[in-house]
């Protein structure tokens, strides 16, 4: 079930209820893949988040209801088309306490060694949600309630590319360096945002994320291959 | 090319933004108030897609290395070529050398400098507009050179001058429809909304304009979903947030109400302290 309200004069926003579910996750990539399929070239864009779909029209919406009945339409049609392929990526973390700043602190509060901070973050798979935040961030769902952790109260004004880290509920790797308030437990030598690259985030809604451990001197190697594009990354395809 | 010879406070390249990459969380971008940048591209014949700069409050000044022409719209900042004040909304003819810089402040927070052509700086996503990690420039630095159109200039300088409505740099009226949770507030909470006269906090720039007034805040937030420029979030501290150009994609805050495309052009033109009004549209 999911609901429609109008988001200013060029926007609708397609609303499920208010849970994180891989359900709902699923309901809105089907939708998303149909609405994509009509290459409208009245929709503009289109915005994910946890439990809504937002279409950005490219024109100011004359008639709100005809829009709805049109996207309802599209909803309901019962399509062949093949739904965008979802990869699970394996993403190489180096959890050496020279990039994990705040595994010490961590280890401490939640009383567990930092062993297995670290062999409890990457043993779990992570389910992309979305991408906002920052251009190449990715919302994960997953994380083990072991290590659900506050964020930072005063957050730093400068985190490194690279840095993974634990905000509350959520897991998440800073695609960019930027200010953030999450506790960093690893660095990955893996871009999630590159111009340089056809596509600039190689994830998208959808696909799946396993950290795996890594020592300081394969950061430094896979860190040289990424500079020089060459290195690749592991994936496999998902079967749901 | 367009010699930087004092950047001044903010100045930034902008076109009408990145349309289309959303879900990779890249914000759209493009002139604040897109009225004025359209008029500057406008008058000069240009295609609406010409990327031109953004300047706030003046401050800085440019050395023309090619002969052009060029058109300032929106804030007044006294523009002045080779010291003799200029017009704005009026097609300047430019010779190889002349000297662009402003003045005292008159009206307005930010003007566009549009050039025959546009400025020809490097396309990423499918705009020029400056955003950090995405573009190579963030900030026009001195010492810059743009690169423009080597297009043969054949317009004149012209005496005539568009005018512009002066309520675009006065009206506080800032209109709005409703946002997606709007209907979460209680009759108090929407009454306090419209009737408030809310101040522009000393928090503002691209990403968005914070104000001084608060909503009482006892609504919660939401999973986090899209958000859009013109999004008025309502945060925590019953503070609210318009969120402008340059915002992220998502947020976690309520969104109460959607400020109107020609309405966030207006409120670029106002800042810290400038007095706005919400009207339901």
């Amino acid at each position: 079930m999911h609901t429609y309200k109008p988001f200013g004069a060029k926007a609708i926003l397609i609303e499920w209820k208010a849970i994180i579910a891989k359900a709902t996750l699923k309901d809105i990539l089907e939708f998303k893949d149909k609405i994509n399929s009509q290459k409208s070239e009245f929709y503009l864009d289109y915005s994910i988040g946890y439990n809504s779909l937002t279409i950005i029209f490219k024109d100011i919406i004359l008639d709100f209801n005809e829009e709805v009945e049109k996207l309802k339409a599209i909803y309901t049609l019962n399509s062949t088309i093949k739904p965008a392929q979802n990869f699970l990526w394996e993403i190489p973390v180096c959890y050496d306490l020279e990039f994990g700043i705040d595994l010490e602190e961590m280890s401490e509060s939640l009383n567990l060694e930092t062993s297995e901070i670290i062999k409890t973050h990457s043993e779990s798979i992570y389910t992309v949600f979305f991408i906002g935040f920052l251009p190449g961030f990715l919302y994960l769902g997953g994380l083990n309630s072991k290590l659900f952790f506050d964020r930072k109260p005063n957050p730093r004004l400068n985190v490194e590319v690279g840095s993974v880290g634990i905000g509350g509920e959520q897991t998440g790797v800073y695609p960019v360096n930027s200010a953030g308030g999450w506790n960093i437990i690893g660095r990955t030598p893996i871009r999630f945002f590159d111009l340089e690259v056809s596509n600039p985030c190689f994830a998208k809604s959808g696909d799946q994320i396993k950290f795996s451990a890594i020592s300081k001197k394969e950061f430094l190697e896979i860190e040289n291959l990424v500079a020089k594009k060459s290195y690749q990354l592991f994936k496999t395809v998902i079967n749901d | 090319m367009i010699k930087v010879l004092k950047s001044g406070f903010y100045t930034t390249i902008q076109d009408k933004g990145r349309v289309g990459f959303a879900s990779l969380g890249v914000p759209v971008s493009g002139a604040m108030d897109s009225y004025s940048s359209d008029l500057a591209n406008r008058i000069l014949n240009n295609s609406l897609n010409c990327a031109l700069l953004e300047i706030t409050l003046g401050g800085c000044k440019f050395q023309f290395l090619s002969k052009t022409t060029i058109c300032i719209s929106g804030g007044d900042f006294s523009p002045k070529m080779n010291n003799q004040p200029i017009l704005l909304n009026s097609k300047i003819l430019i010779q190889e050398n002349d000297i662009l810089s402003f003045g005292k402040v008159n009206f307005g927070v930010r003007c566009y400098l549009a050039v025959k052509g546009g400025i020809q700086s490097d396309k990423k996503l499918g705009s020029r507009s400056s955003f950090k990690n995405i573009t190579n420039n963030f900030l026009i630095k001195s010492g810059d050179c743009l690169p423009i159109s080597n297009l043969k200039t054949t317009l004149e300088s012209s005496k005539t001058l568009v005018k512009v409505n002066k309520n675009h740099f006065e009206y506080k009226g800032i209109e709005c429809f409703k946002g997606p949770e709007f209907d979460t507030l209680d009759m108090h909470q929407k009454k306090t909304l419209f009737e408030t006269e809310f101040s522009i906090s000393k928090d503002i720039n691209r990403m968005g304009y914070k104000l001084n007034e608060t909503v009482e805040n006892n609504i919660p937030s939401i999973l986090t979903s899209a958000v859009l420029p013109g999004t008025v979030q309502l945060t925590p501290s019953g503070k609210l947030i318009v969120l402008m150009r340059d915002c992220q994609v998502t947020g976690g805050y309520p969104r109460v109400l959607q400020v109107s495309e020609e309405s966030i052009n207006r409120l670029s033109q106002k800042t810290t302290g400038d007095k706005i009004q919400f009207v339901l549209k």
